[in-house]
């Protein structure tokens, strides 16, 4: 690689640190001084600089455009990674979010001036609950985790009514689960058992008959679990432990394989937080914010969070306390959030919704799943399949086919970058060796999914060639090559801080040296 | 159907290459009658892009937005101006339609804003270190809570009166999972609740608000000595961070960790959501910290680049045994708030700080003007609670009729406390014209006439 005097390589612009750009005195925005008059600050002013940096509006722009084009997006690219559904955001979304009947309400305001904020989120509602089959659904978890703990938070408050909350201490979580499964668990006072995965990558029928009985609270499934197939068992596997007493958690995270074809309550499900930014293609902004409304059976409906959505004749109503639960018959476990949830996003994914509509979404599912299949059907001689077709909608790989190749799973998603592919979910889920699990979604293109057969196809056989150095050293050609998370990890360095030489404060260098008091 | 890009011959190409009939026949792992249950009668069929603007637009018409009017509503989410800037830049699909930054050599982009925005954070707060962002200021409150017990081993968590309801909820909620030893003390309108006779050496962390719900300064440096003395921790929440541009951040007053919403700087209040928690603490202390951090490394050319860190910590890697089952943040909200902050520079913040200060001076003296009306702080920033002589639901009842959203009502809040019903919390800031507050004092002095 040429070296250049800027540091820049043509369209690859390097971009110091907002801190780095500070011109003292400038600001990219001009606000008028007030006019001089009395505080009532009660002699708590700040005192001494922030340190903020200023820079004009110009500069702002070009720092983040800069920055903007160091990341691979959907919009750029495919992102095939397994669990994440990783699908277009239609950009008609953001525009309805936008709107100032919605955008620009406060969550305090009058109720009878946000009608039709609430009708949103009654018809937002209506969709999650016809589309899953339950009767009910808790809008207000912020994202998927929460989602998972509103679910459990209710089991346990319903547990809690039948006097069996002290005796059902134990939650049952699927080996291949996601690792906020059994760290929600956990989060709610139960205890954590594993029940394995059998020779076909599903829940083993006979260890999950042995573990029921009369101290499980419930089981954490994901259906179509994280192998990419389908829980044949589950509704059967959901009767015996109804039978027994426990109560049935469906991760919804792989819902995009079933949307408009199965529905969580045939398959015996008592509760299913749903991803609004993976199912319903609200965009996941480099880590959020997402939102996990919680669906929920008739006998968990009464324990869902603060605020209940309530129709009375005068219209609709947030029920905000305790009391006025109780009133309704409600036996809310708590609140999750300062106000009502995601708002903004149940916008967004209320549009996806009617512009897919009930046709669409079937076609979207079957899609989703016709491409997985497609890419396994492309790579099962050259990669190892993991388990026989067919899959639902992403497929499963392990790292046999590296076997002595002296290159690992993660060498391999780094060549994939080179090639312009976001790599896959690697090393997820932990029941098979170097995992490589592949979602497409709905929203790629025939073209571009032989493109990526074709990418993975080369390299696995330039691996098996014996390539190993070319792998090793992969990425080559992206803005930065491996980065070293080891020392990221062993000297956190979390935050910017002035240069020694150039005169730092005391507050700042003491973050640097200073021993960080023992207390407590 | 726009969004799929298949043609009925690609699916058949398809199909031919896997030799099956048809999409169906790869569900045959769904038990027949799984399939056969599955009717959707109620819903509709596909619609264009003007058939869904119009069913949406048509509900938007049916609220008032909050800026059709004078409206003087805080509580936890501000009405800032936000530049043109902010939206443009956090619209751009790499940053918007991006992943979580597992792969960090094509997501230095989010990574390196991240770990300004962390930076900013930090010093605006006045504390070390600070995470890539929690959902919510609720929820970082009660992940604060959380981390407490976590570094002290103790179990009581004490909510001070000052501290928004829906946070003190929220934590109360969070908290039941494995302890139920939070404490939450009755409202604290006037300021005078004795929290320092209450920490002990059972006492895990006192959490406190400034500026309270009820708009109050509080000066935190007396209470941060008598918990460092019992060996628990101060946690700070701040609803309203743009008070830091003017006023001593609690990283300055002795607070072991600090969480706040910053909503009112990123973007419009959205009906309460999305918002983005911030969440700070004391270097010694980040190994505890719930949420994503984002940490400064080299590549292998000596290069200076972003990887998420000390992940360690997190479900993905320890699953029951993590700090927090958060998997999310709320990283393009995060992201809004930082392009906003390095716009407003040191100037721009301090400024806008000023401005927002003047305004509320300017109405409080307005309104302790009128007969039987008292304003309770006597230090604040930009929010304040009143004292009608009248229940204060009503009178939000009857202003809005006349177009004004004269604030939050106690009852609202605090629907349990009936003595509160007198309450009005009020806030203002730059988007608050002259003309607006005049509206107020008016309506106000006529409705209590």
């Amino acid at each position: 690689m040429t070296a250049t005097v800027s540091g820049h390589r043509g369209l690859d612009l390097e971009e110091p640190l907002l801190f780095e750009l500070d011109t003292p005195g400038v600001s990219g925005i001009d606000e008028p001084e007030p006019e001089p008059g009395p505080t009532r600050l009660g002699g708590l002013e700040r005192e001494g600089p922030i340190g903020l940096p200023g820079l004009s509006e110009p500069a702002v722009v070009r720092h983040y455009t800069r920055l903007s084009r160091r990341n691979y997006s959907i919009d750029a690219g495919m992102y095939p990674l397994g669990s994440c559904t990783m699908k277009y955001n239609p950009r008609l979304n953001e525009r309805m979010a936008r709107l100032p009947g919605f955008a620009d309400l406060h969550p305090l305001q009058p109720e009878k001036t946000v009608q039709g904020a609430l009708a949103v989120m009654a018809e937002l509602g209506r969709w999650l609950c016809a589309l899953t089959g339950l009767p009910a659904v808790a809008l207000s978890p912020a994202a998927g985790a929460q989602g998972e703990l509103c679910g459990l938070r209710a089991i346990r408050a319903a547990l809690r009514e039948r006097g069996e909350l002290d005796t059902r201490r134990v939650v049952l979580v699927a080996e291949s689960a996601h690792g906020t499964n059994p760290a929600t668990a956990a989060a709610c006072g139960f205890k954590v058992e594993a029940v394995p995965a059998d020779a076909r990558g599903r829940m083993d029928r006979a260890a999950f008959r042995a573990r029921v009985g009369a101290d499980v609270a419930a089981v954490m499934l994901t259906n179509p679990n994280t192998c990419g197939l389908f829980e044949s068992d589950a509704p059967e596997l959901a009767r015996a432990l109804h039978d027994a007493g426990g109560f049935v958690y469906m991760d919804g995270a792989n819902l995009n394989a079933l949307v408009g074809r199965v529905r969580a309550v045939d398959l015996g499900a008592d509760a299913m937080h749903i991803n609004l930014h993976k199912t319903f293609s609200t965009p996941h902004g480099g880590g959020g914010p997402g939102a996990g409304p919680t669906v929920l059976s008739a006998a968990l409906a009464p324990f869902a969070p603060l605020p209940v959505l309530w129709q009375e004749e005068a219209g609709w109503r947030l029920i905000e306390t305790m009391d006025g639960a109780r009133a309704r018959g409600l036996s809310p476990f708590g609140r999750l959030s300062g106000f009502h949830g995601q708002f903004g996003v149940f916008v967004r994914a209320l549009a996806y919704l009617l512009a897919m509509g009930r046709d669409g979404l079937r076609q979207a599912s079957g899609d989703a799943v016709l491409n997985a299949n497609y890419i396994l059907a492309g790579l099962s001689d050259v990669l190892s399949a993991s388990y026989p077709g067919p899959c639902m909608h992403e497929a499963l790989f392990d790292d046999r086919f590296l076997k002595d190749t002296g290159i690992t799973t993660l060498d391999f998603a780094k060549a994939m970058i080179d090639e312009g592919f976001h790599p896959m979910t690697m090393y997820f889920p932990l029941v098979v060796h170097g995992a490589l699990l592949i979602e497409p979604t709905e929203t790629e293109s025939r073209a571009t999914l032989d493109q990526f057969i074709a990418v993975m196809r080369d390299l696995a056989l330039r691996a098996r060639a014996g390539d190993q150095a070319a792998f090793k050293a992969a990425p080559r050609l992206a803005p930065r090559r491996r980065l070293d998370e080891t020392q990221a990890a062993r000297h956190p360095v979390l935050r910017w801080a002035p240069p020694p030489s150039s005169g730092a404060s005391s507050d700042e260098s003491s973050f640097r040296t200073a021993p960080l008091s023992s207390n407590p | 159907m726009r969004y799929l890009p298949h043609g009925p011959a690609d699916r058949a190409h398809m199909l031919e290459t896997l030799g099956e009939p048809s999409i169906e026949a790869l569900y045959r792992d769904v038990p027949a009658a799984v399939l056969q249950a599955a009717a959707f009668p109620d819903l509709p069929d596909h619609q264009g892009e003007r058939a869904v603007e119009a069913h949406l637009a048509a509900l938007a018409a049916r609220n008032r937005p909050a800026g059709a009017g004078p409206c003087f509503l805080g509580a936890g989410a501000m009405r800032h101006h936000i530049p043109a800037v902010v939206d443009a830049l956090v619209q751009r699909g790499e940053f918007m339609t991006a992943y979580t930054p597992y792969q960090p050599e094509i997501s230095q982009g989010t990574l390196q804003a991240l770990f300004e925005f962390q930076t900013q954070v930090a010093l605006i707060t006045g504390m070390e270190v600070a995470n890539a962002s929690m959902y919510d200021g609720a929820s970082a409150c009660a992940e604060a809570g959380l981390m407490a017990q976590r570094v002290t081993r103790r179990a009581r968590v004490l909510v001070s009166g000052g501290v928004h309801p829906r946070y003190a909820a929220t934590t109360v909620t969070l908290a039941d999972g494995a302890h139920e030893a939070v404490e939450v003390l009755a409202p604290d309108p006037l300021g005078i609740e004795d929290l320092i006779g209450r920490v002990n050496h059972e006492t895990a962390c006192v959490i406190v608000q400034t500026p309270d719900v009820f708009g109050r300064l509080r000066d935190l440096t007396a209470l941060a000595a008598a918990c460092h003395d019992e060996g628990a921790l101060l946690v700070a929440v701040v609803t309203e961070p743009l008070a830091l541009g003017l006023v001593r951040p609690p990283g300055a007053m002795g607070a072991d960790i600090v969480v706040a919403e910053g909503q009112g700087l990123a973007g419009p209040p959205s009906f309460g959501g999305p918002g983005v928690g911030l969440f700070a603490t004391r270097a010694a202390l980040m190994r505890q910290m719930p949420g994503r951090l984002v940490g400064q490394t080299v590549d292998e050319d000596g290069r200076r680049g972003f990887v998420l860190t000390l992940s360690t910590r997190e479900q993905h890697i320890r699953r029951e045994k993590a700090t927090s089952n958060i998997c999310t943040n709320a990283g393009l909200v995060a992201l809004a708030l930082s392009i906003h902050l390095a716009l407003l520079g040191e100037e721009g913040f301090t400024r806008l700080a000023r401005t927002n200060h003047a305004l509320a001076v300017d109405l409080a003296t307005r309104l302790a003007r009128l007969p039987g009306v008292r304003v309770l702080p006597q230090a604040f920033f930009n929010e304040f609670a009143l004292l009608l002589p009248v229940p204060a639901g009503p009178v939000v009842e009857t202003l809005a009729d006349r177009g004004v959203l004269a604030g939050v009502p106690g009852e609202r809040l605090w629907p349990d406390y009936p003595e509160l019903a007198e309450v009005l919390l009020v806030a203002v800031t730059e988007t608050t014209p002259p003309a607006d507050i005049e509206a107020l004092v008016d309506g106000l002095k006529e409705a209590l006439s």
